[in-house]
């Protein structure tokens, strides 16, 4: 059976990461399983979780009121789901839903928290991968808001 | 020299004459969004064209526009078009019927790389009423399969609703020779598909940058972006193309409505390898 630090070597996100960062990551880890339908999280509950899905597909959603729950973004294989851990309030500003029966490790953001306050240069690599997603995702998000298609 | 002159005059005069096409059958895609199918009423039993190509199609006593063609260069006993109600002209096309008469002019401009891209794996990335150009060229590649590696078409629209060749796209996707990721901007929780931009769908799009040929067709802000995620994955920008669309009158070079920095669109154009249009496409004005 694959450990949790072999699986988590061949993804995208941590490619590259030192092994013993690696290690310390993957004791964090834990699998997690979701339902079509399952909410991973909801908005604004405690952040303390990051998920890298390893199957399946979860949207990322907002409620309104008035349309109900909208979906903004789907994450897939080998996305990483969840960034509100790293920063204050530590609350998740949108829920998380499975589309598909879901299989993700889920890494216990809370206890890398104090791990990467510890040791800031695994707090920088961290903090750095993360920037890229959130970057990346900004980008999408500013094309998705100018309605090109309309 | 004037001979020259003669003769160039005389091919100037020919493509500015509209043919009739009588409205052999009209299909509703979408809310917005119609397909009509045109058969010659001049004696032509066959329209040849190129994938990728534009006709001006003329409705008589409101006015003409450059729509692509978006039906099968192998069948070319129909002449098909797929369009958008954006203006007078289409919201008047979309009125006529069945056996009304309409003006053709064409085909124009450059065509997709379908032969040159023979032995490549091909990436098609469409936006909106962008994937009716490109389905010719998927009619064509789909035809004769076997020449090509990877097929991979990716979507992209605003909603559900405004997804275009909802059947075809199944029929596609059922085979086995081709992949089709679809993607929207806007979705509800009826919507089991991709919420996103389909610039987001080309990091994990299954194909081998170093032998891949891409052929995008949407708005131009998408097609940038598309760009730049398959240069990311490694694709050459000359084996980026992309089909451009501006204010086409003449469709044949004279009138210069088209003209982009060195080029008129309808003539050189619509298709243009990437690397060509890349500087001028980020120019505020030109």
């Amino acid at each position: 059976m694959k450990t949790f630090d072999a699986i988590l070597k061949e993804t995208k996100f941590f490619q590259d990461l030192k092994p013993e960062y690696i290690d310390i990551i993957a004791g964090c880890g834990s699998n997690a399983r979701f339902d079509p339908g399952d909410y991973i999280f909801r908005e604004g509950e405690p952040a303390n979780t990051f998920y890298l899905i390893r199957h399946g597909q979860v949207v990322i959603e907002l409620h309104d009121p008035r349309r109900g729950q909208i979906p903004i973004y789907t994450v897939h294989e080998d996305d990483i789901l969840g960034w509100s851990w790293l920063f204050p309030p530590y609350k998740w500003h949108f829920s998380a839903r499975a589309v598909s029966l879901t299989r993700a490790i889920a890494l216990d953001g809370a206890c890398l928290r104090g791990k990467c306050d510890a040791d800031t240069d695994l707090g920088y690599e961290l903090m750095k991968r993360f920037a890229a997603i959130v970057i990346d995702r900004l980008h999408a998000t500013r094309l998705q808001v100018l309605d090109i298609y309309g | 020299m004037v001979e020259n002159l003669l003769t160039e005059k005389l091919t100037a005069a020919d493509p500015m004459l509209p043919g009739l096409f009588r409205i052999h059958r009209i299909l509703k895609e979408s809310y917005d969004t119609f397909t009509v199918e045109l058969v010659s009423l001049e004696g032509y039993q066959t329209f040849p064209f190129e994938a990728g190509q534009f006709n001006m199609l003329y409705v008589y006593g409101v006015g003409e526009i450059p729509v692509s063609i978006s039906g099968d260069p192998l069948h070319p006993e129909t002449l098909v078009h797929t369009t958008r109600v954006v203006g007078t002209v289409t919201r008047a096309m979309r009125e006529l019927k069945i056996g009304d008469v309409i003006g053709v002019r064409g085909p124009f401009g450059s065509a997709w790389p379908v032969q040159a891209a023979k032995g490549n794996d091909l990436v098609f990335v469409a936006g909106g009423i962008g994937l009716a150009p490109l389905r010719p060229a998927l009619y064509q590649i789909l035809a004769q399969r076997d020449r090509y590696g990877k097929i991979v078409l990716l979507y992209g629209c605003r909603s559900p609703e405004d997804i275009l060749f909802r059947k075809e796209l199944e029929k596609w996707r059922a085979r086995f020779d081709l992949e089709i990721y679809v993607t929207v901007d806007y979705a509800n929780t009826r919507w089991h598909g991709n919420v996103g931009v389909v610039t987001k769908l080309i990091p994990k799009a299954p194909f081998d940058p170093l032998n891949t040929i891409a052929m995008v067709c949407g708005p131009e802000v998408m097609m940038r972006f598309t760009a730049i995620e398959l240069q990311k994955r490694g694709v050459n920008p000359d084996n980026i193309y992309i089909s451009m669309e501006r204010n086409m009158k003449c469709a044949v070079g004279f009138c210069g409505h088209c003209q982009f920095g060195p080029t008129f669109i309808c003539k050189n154009g619509p298709v243009y390898p990437y690397s060509q249009m890349q500087n001028w496409l980020t120019m505020w004005e030109i």
